[in-house]
């Protein structure tokens, strides 16, 4: 009898254990009055940032309803999470997450609520609507700002060398060369974190598809291949040069973000292909350089159609899952997300890296100067066109790693640009796409 | 870990049970909970994934398409390196932990000062955590500011980028994986040290039989089975090698250390379900075709005195 | 011993003693001296001693990071050990048991299994799958589960050399004081393998506890990580600075050190526990 009671107690407390597991520490206070929502971000320093400061700016406004922030992991990790909880309908009221093919990749139609009808949806802008569009129906609200891929560069080391910003690859490689000459690392690369490798080839889109307009379209249908377009190829081809004559900083291929940031900063690299969002890190270091770092377009062949590849801010959706009072207070905070209030707000919580995406809202003065620089390609009619992502649900998940090969000498350009394409066959095959079985 | 034991003297051995009886107080059903888990938790996957494994796959639909994963996996060049990075791997893990267990173990079973310690001090790492282990390698490599090259700085030597140059990122986390886990190849080999007859020893030191003769002539090969041990426990764990690994390159830089581990898991990253599934049976493949006969070999030969 | 002998004993001995503690000590004393120093310190990545000691605080603020995440993935690894090392132990011990005791024809057939787990690497994705089909894909159940799944095979061989040392004379005894095979089971021969038992115990929690691989394929999401999960995450987010990443890596570092200490016989028992018989 003994042992039977044992053997359940053992039983239970096995169970008992492994039902839990510890979510979060800390009590949710609900006051029960009113209604809570539910939001995700994820983790970056920014964007929890700029959700927490939207969801203080609403809830002092509408009392009836909170606004919780809860942050998810970046990466690919996070995107698992986010189709994990949608898949299962355990989703938050409302989540943050990126525009372009990775949102096409949650099956908006199926899994989000459309906001078309709602009234602020004429006043977005048409590239940000461009990617967050699935089937004609429009489905988030812009959170956060445009983004560059480009070249970052030290504005006084380049007074100092009496350098001018070229506007052609081959300015740019004499530049390198006087850099050079003058002990400067002409390029910095990190990859230590293999994601910043990637710029010389997703920062050139605009070159691209300037030199030939539908690349986007025929690449997605299968028509066109990164090995086979010259005005593609260039792009890890100018990784290769960069390597091969020897203009990246000595510690290229263990050299993190914040290593890379540092050197840029310090004047110590001139050019940092990258993300121009990554000024915001920048400036939480070096506040005093808030001016010294500028941006220009990775440049191409031809100096007159130079301009600048942009990505699309990431959109504030709301799940399927969300329904009755939530779904109202959902869609009004969408509203504040998408109003010049909530602009503003999310320019009080952090350092501002881009133009917004909704008209009326203005940028404070004291930008800095990269979003001054990137602001004048986006003015600039055809200046500036959306990248490879935003456009094609096609991109292939090892470029990190290739670029990583060809930007460190051990793979060819052509060999590398070959890889990718088949890279790319396996994500468009597992899309199920036409045209690529 | 008592593979070889089982190996070796596998077959059921108990003949004493009684004759039918009515119920046996052995009841089968006692295999039963196990079976389930097991089963359905490590069956059913490895059965499954020789059909998954032909297909393209989002966890909801499966299309067949025949042999083209594997197709893929022998003609694109990263997933070709994983495979032979895998072996190298295996190999050379393998093979430095039994020469240098063996020799700790001799060192450490002859007389000499604070044998206690040292025995505790080169076991002690096998049981941290292998991403702790290889996040504080990777920082002891890093080639500006690493330890390790900076003790090198300081006698004149440029250590070269351990984790960075392709020609040596996946022989430095080798090296890692030898650090940590050489201990317990140095406790199996002081085990089958210690259990042979002292009468033996005696003999050969009335023979008048040097240390070297002992080593060669007594410790060598009665060591054998501990031998086998490790030689097969340690390639068993290096050819399905993931942690260290990516803890402390990720396969980089861009695929030069790559694993066919590393590979499962980066294409189950990015979905490829079917691709993924497919590595998982080449790494069975690989595992079972080399470590089943190897085992079977290595114990087939007797021992010689 | 003659006094050449002896000298070169302690010769050997020291030189044996400097060359370990800079292979096997230096990391680990870099481990504590880094988590003890500042920010500024730390970023050198020198070995050194600290300036001035930042423990305490560094420790709090890691404990802090992202909401008491480490708390968390504690509990989580806690939970995580403590059911699938118990259940593993238990099912183990009941097939190693019928398994030797009992000549059938399932016999080749379990041998056979059992030593598939040791060897075949499991399938990653179908055993998603499989998880997800049983709605246990990313919940704590799920991956105790897969822990006592894969570790099974492990405890069985251990258990199954050991209950061949016990006699069967005392099965016998007991049947004839009508028992039936579950008391037999838990009240005879359970007890008489305490030792091996531990044994399985200590060198099964280390196991699980170190588990990277499982977690990070079958309970992903950072609210269920353990704590293998949340130092590789950390790495990610101190990616510069060290003093925090190392203070992390010696909280890990702690728990298996705990159980060296109290455990270092068994622990070593085990690992060359059947693998030595020839």
């Amino acid at each position: 009898m003994r042992l039977k009671i044992a053997l359940a107690a053992f039983t239970a407390a096995a169970l008992a254990l492994s039902g839990c597991s510890a979510g979060s520490l800390g009590s949710s206070d609900d006051d029960g009055s009113g209604v809570t929502l539910s939001f995700m971000v994820d983790n970056s320093d920014t964007n929890s940032k700029m959700a927490e400061g939207l969801a203080k700016e609403f809830n002092a406004k509408n009392p009836g309803i909170v606004v919780k922030v809860e942050t998810r992991p970046q990466g690919t990790e996070g995107d698992n999470l986010v189709k994990t909880r949608l898949s299962t309908g355990d989703m938050t009221d409302v989540f943050q997450y990126n525009s372009g093919s990775l949102m096409q990749a949650l099956a908006p139609t199926k899994n989000l609520v459309a906001v078309d009808d709602q009234p602020w949806a004429g006043k977005l802008d048409e590239n940000f609507k461009t990617s967050v569009t699935s089937e004609q129906k429009l489905f988030g609200a812009p959170f956060g700002t445009y983004n560059a891929g480009a070249i970052l560069y030290n504005r006084e080391v380049y007074q100092k060398n009496g350098l001018r910003v070229p506007t052609t690859w081959d300015e740019f490689m004499a530049n390198n060369a006087k850099l050079k000459a003058a002990g400067v690392a002409p390029v910095i690369q990190s990859y230590g974190e293999t994601w910043t490798s990637q710029l010389f080839v997703l920062g050139d889109f605009h070159n691209v598809t300037a030199a030939q307009p539908d690349f986007a379209e025929k690449y997605t249908a299968n028509q066109a291949k990164y090995a086979t377009t010259p005005a593609a190829l260039a792009g890890f081809e100018h990784l290769q040069e960069v390597h091969a004559a020897g203009y990246t900083n000595k510690d290229f291929a263990s050299a993190k973000l914040n290593d890379a940031v540092e050197q840029l900063a310090k004047g110590t690299g001139a050019h940092y292909p990258i993300l121009s969002g990554i000024i915001s890190q920048l400036l939480g270091t070096f506040p005093e350089e808030k001016d010294t770092i500028g941006l220009f377009p990775i440049p191409g062949d031809d100096a007159a159609k130079n301009g600048l590849t942009v990505w699309a801010p990431a959109g504030a959706y709301i799940p399927a899952s969300t329904t009755g009072e939530k779904l109202d207070a959902a869609r009004k905070f969408l509203a504040f997300i998408a109003s010049p209030e909530g602009c503003a707000a999310q320019a009080n919580a952090t350092v501002i890296n881009g133009p917004f995406a909704v008209q009326g809202c203005t940028l404070p003065d004291d930008v800095p100067q990269v979003v001054k620089d990137m602001q004048t390609y986006i003015d600039k009619p055809g200046a500036s066109s959306l990248a490879l992502e935003f456009l094609s649900p096609v991109k292939g998940p090892a470029l990190e790693q290739i670029c990583v090969e060809v930007g460190s000498g051990i793979r060819k350009a052509p060999d590398g640009a070959k890889l990718y394409d088949e890279d790319v066959k396996k994500q468009a095959q597992q899309l199920g796409l036409p045209g690529w079985s | 870990m008592s593979v070889l034991l089982e190996t070796r003297d596998g077959t059921a051995r108990d003949t004493g049970s009684p004759p039918a009886r009515v119920r046996s107080p052995y009841p089968h059903w006692f295999y039963l909970p196990a079976a389930i888990v097991y089963g359905v938790l490590f069956l059913i996957p490895t059965f499954a994934s020789f059909y998954f494994s032909l297909t393209r796959w989002t966890l909801f639909e499966s299309h067949f398409i025949g042999l083209d994963n594997f197709v893929q996996f022998f003609q694109e060049p990263a997933l070709v390196k994983g495979f032979v990075n895998t072996l190298i791997y295996g190999v050379v893990t393998s093979g430095a932990k039994v020469v240098l267990g063996l020799l700790l173990a001799v060192l450490l079973t002859s007389r000499i000062v604070a044998r206690g310690y040292l025995r505790s001090v080169v076991f002690f790492p096998v049981l941290v955590s292998t991403i702790g282990v290889g996040l504080t390698f990777t920082v002891l490599m890093n080639p500006e500011q690493g330890l390790i090259n900076q003790t090198l700085a300081t006698v004149g030597i440029e250590g070269p980028g351990w984790l960075t140059d392709p020609s040596y990122a996946l022989l430095s986390v080798a090296l890692v994986d030898v650090w940590k886990g050489v201990g317990l190849a140095t406790l199996i080999y002081i085990a089958g040290i210690v259990s042979i007859p002292q009468e033996y020893f005696e003999a050969a030191r009335v023979d008048g039989a040097g240390a070297w003769a002992n080593f060669r002539h007594l410790i060598l090969p009665l060591a054998r089975p501990a031998t086998v041990t490790v030689i097969i426990l340690s390639l068993i764990g290096g050819l399905r090698s993931f942690d260290l690994i990516w803890a402390m390159t990720r396969g980089g830089p861009g695929f030069t250390s790559d694993v066919i581990a590393s590979v499962i898991y980066k294409q189950y990253q990015a979905g490829f379900y079917g691709l993924s599934t497919a590595g998982n049976v080449v790494l069975f493949v690989v595992v079972t075709a080399i470590v089943l006969p190897l085992s079977r070999f290595l114990n087939r030969k007797e021992v010689e005195l | 011993m003659t006094l050449t002998a002896r000298a070169r004993s302690w010769l050997i001995g020291s030189a044996a003693i400097l060359v370990s503690a800079v292979v096997f000590l230096v990391p680990f004393a870099f481990i504590l001296l880094t988590a003890a120093k500042d920010a500024r310190q730390a970023a050198q990545l020198d070995f050194s001693w600290p300036s001035s000691f930042h423990f305490v605080p560094n420790l709090i603020e890691v404990l802090q990071a992202r909401d008491y995440m480490l708390i968390i993935a504690y509990i989580n690894s806690t939970i995580l050990t403590v059911s699938s090392v118990a259940i593993m132990v238990v099912l183990a011990a009941m097939v190693a048991f019928v398994l030797q005791r009992r000549a059938s024809r399932w016999n080749g057939l379990i041998n056979f299994l059992v030593l598939s787990g040791l060897i075949i690497p499991p399938a990653v994705v179908p055993t998603i799958w499989v998880l997800d089909g049983l709605g246990l894909f990313g919940t704590m159940p799920g991956l105790i589960a897969i822990e006592v799944a894969f570790g099974l095979s492990f405890c069985v061989l251990l258990f199954r050399a050991f209950i061949a040392t016990i006699p069967r004379e005392l099965d016998e005894a007991a049947v004839i004081d009508g028992a039936g095979p579950l008391r037999l089971f838990f009240q005879v021969i359970f007890p008489l393998l305490r030792s091996v038992i531990i044994t399985a115990v200590v060198v099964q929690s280390v196991t699980v506890f170190n588990d990277f691989v499982n977690p990070l394929y079958f309970l992903p999401g950072s609210n269920n990580a353990t704590v293998q999960t949340t130092i590789y995450n950390f790495s990610g987010q101190f990616a510069t600075q060290y003093h925090l990443l190392f203070m992390d890596i010696l909280l890990v570092t702690v728990p298996p050190l705990i159980m060296f200490l109290f455990f270092n016989r068994r622990i070593v028992a085990g690992m060359t526990a059947g693998a030595i018989k020839g």
